[in-house]
């Protein structure tokens, strides 16, 4: 319950955050949130000697469309998200997902940035940075560069981010007309992490049949799962029940998890097929069609 | 490992102190400040018993660092009653019989408070999604919900 | 007993008063054991085995201690030279506080950091080396209990198998006869998985030993000081601890529910440290340590077997059950009765013919039993009985709650003998149950399941109506280590007519502090807001067994009666003397006596009790105070009925509770917004269990379910909006006609909640299903029956 002593710094700017994570090397992490990172140094799980406190670089926390773009700064907090109205109108598969994560308690301190760079892939928003092919925006000692979103994730825990690169910006693109997105998660009670969930972004044509569709999977596997053979077989295609219950059967099969106090194997893949179901369903639904 | 000297408002005074960088908020509060009124239930951010307000945001103190906390404005139970009157949510807490052992009230008050600070009139579920992240194993939750319905009645 | 006999001034039994503890808790001014600091107070955290079984190679100290601020490091050896190394457990087993050589469950205690700050302790734990060298591990009680099996406790010079305790009661022969000659036998094999009770305050203490005055002061998280006060003059006399030096004050204690009875290797190891340093050694335990490490409840392997003829009359009941207790028997049993009340487990059923026995085994486990709100083992007895209760309706293709009409036993019998021995003091289960049944409209929603059953949808109505079983008792059947489970009330009444009452039980967030004061008001008409109430320190409070078991009402709210009597019956003789009558023409109201007919003269208790110590009658001793200690004739039998309504989720397995409704019956009602709130809280802890919560363990002893990242506690959203009601058969033998209710909830709702699941599936075959019934046991279900979505 007592983390091992760090010591801690807080910097101005995101260049004087570089510099520091630049010398602490592997002994320096960043603190956004906290919410994942203080918990595991409670636990002692892990130890840094060096504690980047990136919480009152200004400049980091908004919501705004821009240049073809949502554009959401990495230290906006779950709340803000959550109370945003253009979050809720436009972007549901964002307001799905950000009320199921953890509690109201814990979403006052969480980030969007902290929740996509964890690399912890219990983490709800990565699935969804997948699902809609999102570009995300980092800052280094070179200065700042974009990843897409399947770029990014690399192992547990591991993403593209070098030690001395910070998450600045999440960039979503404005969802074209008839397009729709979901995010569904079953877990064992509030506060936990999936059992299986699955987020869902699709464009319909003026036919009603699927011109572009992104569907991923959390807590699938190490990282992040990127169904791309479901989304791949929705395209052109009506999505009728049968449809659906096809790409959902793919997307399960890309779910690789692991057996625990939220279900065996069997169930988590079994349960990673509602999900994606139910997301696809709901997708659709918001996208006009049936 | 260097110490940092922090200035925190807390419950309307401005409390300083010189810690340890991992020195968790609920212990500044609770040992540096001896406020013992804010609980510690777990040591997996899960219980809330820990909750206080933070710069108008409930928040788990367990899970923010002292350090983190310099230059804001802290709320805690102790802070709720105002020149001898009690917060209509500690009215509401005693009318209801919302609270058993006590242990997890501060916590559930400091939580509700803020709740009706942004909404004058909670629905049931409204209420449950707000203690969501505070957990009780005496009173079964029911006259919680019912000691809230009573405070923003009050407010209204 | 419906209206309350007292006005709201007076507020005796029946007002719903606003509890008298709730001040200082809104205000966060609670003194819980962690908010104590004392001057010059150190700090004790523990170093924990990560293996189940193990031997102790080598214990390195030295990293630890040269960390600046920890003072030493408390080992097995070292508490041996005291001979403290082992302890009795209160089923007078023997376990260990610090171990020698061979440690015993994962997380056990292996050596304690003391140190100057709460931090540097930790860092001191994190820096002790130990080297184990893992054993083989047994977690399989049928296992530990096969012939041949290693024997877990080599510390026992004779013991040559792992059976703790075989206990029985009935007649098995007869039993068996009975059975056989039934039409029809349901059998279920029915596990009722290790949970913990997870109250929202860990266990700790401040051990304080006073060198000077060879005095020990223990701050402690219990719900027994006295016991816990006499158990440590027994085990450290001869280390110089003498009981009349001894202080136990548990103050404000943040829930209970049976966790904090045991006492645990932590509060020795502090106490130790404590005699031989001379300082205040304060341990806090941190809930990975409390779910990992304190005592456990259930882990109860039953074969249930209950006969019936084909019209439902049911005939025959026999249960077999294998007991996991972890390496030493420390549950806090009564000593007669090692498997607790469970020959309960005929339940509200006039059942001729019935054998229960349990073969209790060690594994490597923590040790328990009965540390979560059970009644000592009635969950379990009661999910027995009722779960096959459901499965006899549905082999019988009967309705439950006609079934249950059928076989209760009815008014007129009571006093019931049962026949595993139990005389059950009075009931109307019949009564109970179509109150539910009609609050919940019972018919409309069978029809409701019928039609969503054509269309597929899978809903499900369960119905538990449980017997209690409460107030442990009567001195003939009831010690635990030997001391006689009476309890206590000493009322003092000062000169302004206020009150002073303490009690031998301790309050957990019962209300005791409110309830006791109404039963003074009650009895003597002295207003409960006059009346101060205080429990916890043995220097003061008269001796008691503690309140746990729901035995508070049942035994010191008998003696706080009984001792009000005796001081009504003093204070009529000073009536009698001030108003120059005889006793005998005098009549008594709430708070006066006046003179028969002449209802002027009149003397109120503030009168007589200012009198008591200024104009007392020649020949009689001043004050007006009175002790009582209360044997109870009989246990207390409350009882209820509570009916369920779930909805399935055909894709997930996700089972949601629609409507719960719990009609309780606890005789009298002392404050019936206190009781309602205790069925509140353990129909919340009876959810839990039946869909949530869960310990177990994998072949090599390790934990799952040891912290709140995966033991499931129920949040407001996954704890429905529990509707309440009640009946009132009040106990014949309690001085005010009131039993017990603190557990009866979480013995009702499990049973409730899976037979709704149950039922819901039941047209698909299904007879059965453990708790806690996770939607992937549901899921399991549904994908072999052909109907998951």
């Amino acid at each position: 319950m007592i983390p091992a002593a760090f010591d801690y710094h807080r910097p101005g700017t995101l260049d004087e955050a570089v510099k520091l994570l630049s010398s602490y090397g592997d002994q320096g992490k960043v603190l956004s949130g906290g919410m994942s990172l203080l918990p595991s140094l409670k636990l002692r799980l892990g130890s840094y000697a060096h504690l980047v406190d990136i919480g009152r670089i200004p400049g980091l926390d908004y919501i705004k469309e821009e240049g073809g773009f949502l554009r959401i700064g990495a230290l906006t907090r779950q709340s803000t998200l959550e109370r945003s109205d253009l979050i809720r109108t436009k972007y549901p598969i964002l307001a799905d997902a950000v009320s199921l994560i953890a509690d109201p308690l814990v979403r006052n301190r969480g980030t969007l940035g902290g929740n996509i760079a964890n690399g912890d892939p219990g983490n709800d928003q990565p699935a969804i940075a997948l699902a809609v092919g999102a570009t995300l925006v980092a800052r280094g000692p070179k200065g700042e560069r974009s990843i897409a979103a399947n770029q990014f994730y690399k192992g547990l825990y591991e993403t593209a981010l070098a030690r001395n690169e910070i998450l600045t910006e999440i960039r979503i693109p404005l969802p074209a007309a008839r397009s729709g997105g979901a995010y569904a998660k079953l877990k064992r009670k509030t506060g936990d992490f999936a059992v299986a969930a699955a987020a869902v972004q699709l464009t319909l044509n003026a036919k009603g049949a699927v011109d572009r569709a992104g569907i991923a999977l959390t807590n699938a596997a190490l990282t992040p799962v990127e169904a791309s053979d479901a989304a791949k077989f929705l395209i052109g295609k009506m999505p009728d029940d049968k449809t659906i219950a096809e790409a959902a059967k793919l997307a399960a099969a890309k779910s690789a998890p692991g057996a625990d106090r939220r279900g065996s194997v069997e169930y988590k893949k079994d349960m990673a097929r509602v999900m994606v179901t139910r997301a696809l369903r709901k997708a659709v639904q918001r996208a006009g069609g049936k | 490992m260097a110490k940092h000297k922090i200035s925190v408002t807390i419950n309307g005074a401005v409390r300083e102190a010189e810690i340890e960088s991992r020195l968790l908020l609920v212990h500044l509060i609770r040992e540096d400040f001896r406020m013992t009124g804010t609980h510690i239930g777990c040591d997996t951010s899960h219980c809330g018993a820990c909750t206080v307000i933070l710069d108008g945001n409930p928040v788990k103190s367990c899970t923010v660092l002292a350090v983190q906390a310099d230059g804001a404005k802290i709320t805690t139970v102790e802070g709720l009653e105002q020149g001898g009157k009690l917060h209509p949510v500690q009215e509401g807490f005693h009318e209801k019989h919302g609270l058993q052992c006590g242990f997890c009230t501060p916590g559930m008050l400091m939580t509700t408070s803020a709740l009706l600070e942004r909404n004058k009139n909670p629905s049931e579920q409204e209420i449950r999604e707000a203690i969501s992240g505070n957990l009780c194993r005496c009173t079964g939750y029911v006259n919680i919900v019912k000691a809230v319905q009573y405070a923003a009645e009050k407010m209204r | 007993m419906s209206e309350p006999r007292t006005d709201a001034k007076i507020c005796g039994m029946g007002h719903s008063m606003k509890r008298k503890e709730d001040p200082r808790f809104i205000r966060g001014q609670g003194r819980y054991i962690d908010d104590h600091v004392l001057p010059g107070m150190l700090y004790m955290d523990i170093v924990r085995s990560p293996y189940a079984h193990a031997k102790i190679k080598k214990i390195d100290t030295s990293k630890a201690l040269k960390i600046p601020g920890v003072l030493a490091v408390i080992d097995g050896p070292t508490l041996a030279k005291y001979n403290l190394h082992w302890m009795p457990t209160l089923s007078s087993d023997t376990q260990m506080v610090l171990p020698i050589d061979e440690v015993m469950y994962q997380a056990q205690e292996v050596c304690a950091v003391i140190a100057t700050e709460r931090y540097i302790a930790a860092d001191g734990v994190d820096a002790v080396e130990v080297e184990y060298e893992p054993l083989p591990v047994m977690v399989d009680p049928f296992k530990s209990l096969a012939p041949g099996a290693p024997i877990l406790r080599k510390d026992k010079k004779d013991k040559k198998d792992n059976l703790a305790f075989h206990w029985e009661a009935g007649d098995k022969a007869d039993t068996d006869r009975a059975l056989a000659a039934s039409d029809v036998v349901v059998s279920e094999n029915i596990y009722l998985p290790r949970i913990h009770v997870a109250s929202m305050e860990t266990c700790g203490c401040i051990a304080d030993f006073d060198t000077a005055q060879g005095k020990l002061t223990v701050y402690m998280t219990t719900q027994a000081p006295h016991a816990v006060r006499t158990v440590l003059a027994l085990v450290a006399g001869h280390v110089g601890l003498s009981e009349e030096k001894i202080r136990i004050v548990s103050p404000d204690i943040g829930g209970g529910f049976g966790g904090k009875v045991p006492v645990y290797p932590g509060y020795v190891i502090a106490i130790a440290a404590s005699v031989v340093i001379g300082k205040p050694v304060k341990w806090i335990e941190d809930r990975m340590e409390n779910l990992q490490a304190d005592s456990f409840a259930r882990d109860y392997h039953m074969k249930v077997e209950l006969g019936a003829k084909k019209d439902g009359t049911m005939t025959s009941l026999k249960i077999k059950t294998v007991a996991d207790h972890g390496y030493t028997n420390a549950s806090a049993n009564p000593s007669k009765f090692p498997a607790g009340l469970f020959s309960i487990c005929t339940g509200s059923y006039d059942l001729k013919h019935a054998f229960c026995e349990v073969d209790a085994a060690y594994t490597h486990k923590p040790p328990g039993g009965v540390a979560y709100r059970c009644s000592f083992r009635v969950t379990e007895a009661a999910h027995a009985i009722e779960r096959a209760t459901d499965a006899l309706a549905q082999k019988l293709n009967m309705d439950p709650a006609e079934l249950r009409m059928k076989n209760f036993i009815k008014p007129e019998q009571f006093p019931y003998k049962s026949v595993l021995g139990w005389e059950y003091d009075s009931g109307n289960y019949a009564g109970a149950l179509k109150k539910a049944m009609e609050t919940i409209g019972y018919d409309a929603l069978r029809k409701e399941q019928a039609e969503k059953r054509k269309k597929g949808e899978l809903m499900g109505i369960g119905i538990c109506s449980f017997t209690e079983i409460v107030g442990a008792g009567p001195s003939k059947q009831f010690d635990i280590l030997g001391i006689k489970m009476f309890d206590s009330a000493e009322i003092r009444v000062h000169p302004t007519g206020k009150a002073m009452a303490r009690f031998g039980t301790k309050s957990q967030g019962q209300g005791h502090e409110t309830t006791y004061a109404q039963i003074v008001a009650e009895e003597l008409g002295i207003p409960a807001a006059h009346v101060q109430v205080e429990e916890g320190d043995t220097d003061t409070a008269p001796y008691g067994l503690g309140t746990y078991a729901s035995r508070s009402t049942p035994t010191s709210g008998a003696a706080c009666a009984l001792a009000a009597r005796k001081i009504r019956d003093k204070a009529k003789k000073i009536a009698a003397h001030l108003l120059e009558v005889s006793e005998n023409d005098l009549e008594w109201e709430p708070g006066k006596f006046s003179v028969k007919g002449a209802p002027q003269k009149s003397k109120t208790i503030q009168e007589c009790a200012f009198a008591a110590y200024t104009n007392h009658p020649q020949g009689m001793e001043a004050g007006l105070e009175a002790t009582h200690y209360y044997d109870p004739p009989n246990l207390t039998f409350p009882f209820g009925s509570y009916i369920c309504v779930v909805d399935i989720d055909r894709g997930t397995g996700d089972v949601k509770v629609r409507r719960f409704v719990a009609i309780d019956d606890c005789g009298n009602i002392i404050n019936p917004m206190i009781v309602q709130g205790q069925i509140h809280g353990g129909l919340n802890q009876g959810l839990a269990p039946a869909l949530y919560e869960e310990i177990s363990y994998d072949d090599e002893g390790n934990i799952s379910g040891g912290s709140f990242l995966d033991y499931y506690v129920p949040t407001s959203l996954e704890s429905p909006s529990w509707e309440t009601g009640h009946t009132v058969t009040p106990s014949p033998h309690h001085p005010f006609g009131a039993k017990g209710v603190g557990e009866s909830a979480t013995v009702g709702a499990p049973p409730a909640i899976a037979n709704a699941v149950v039922d819901a599936l039941r047209h698909l075959g299904v007879t059965h299903l453990d708790i806690p019934i996770t939607p992937e046991k549901v899921w399991q279900v549904l994908k072999n029956k052909g109907v998951a979505e």
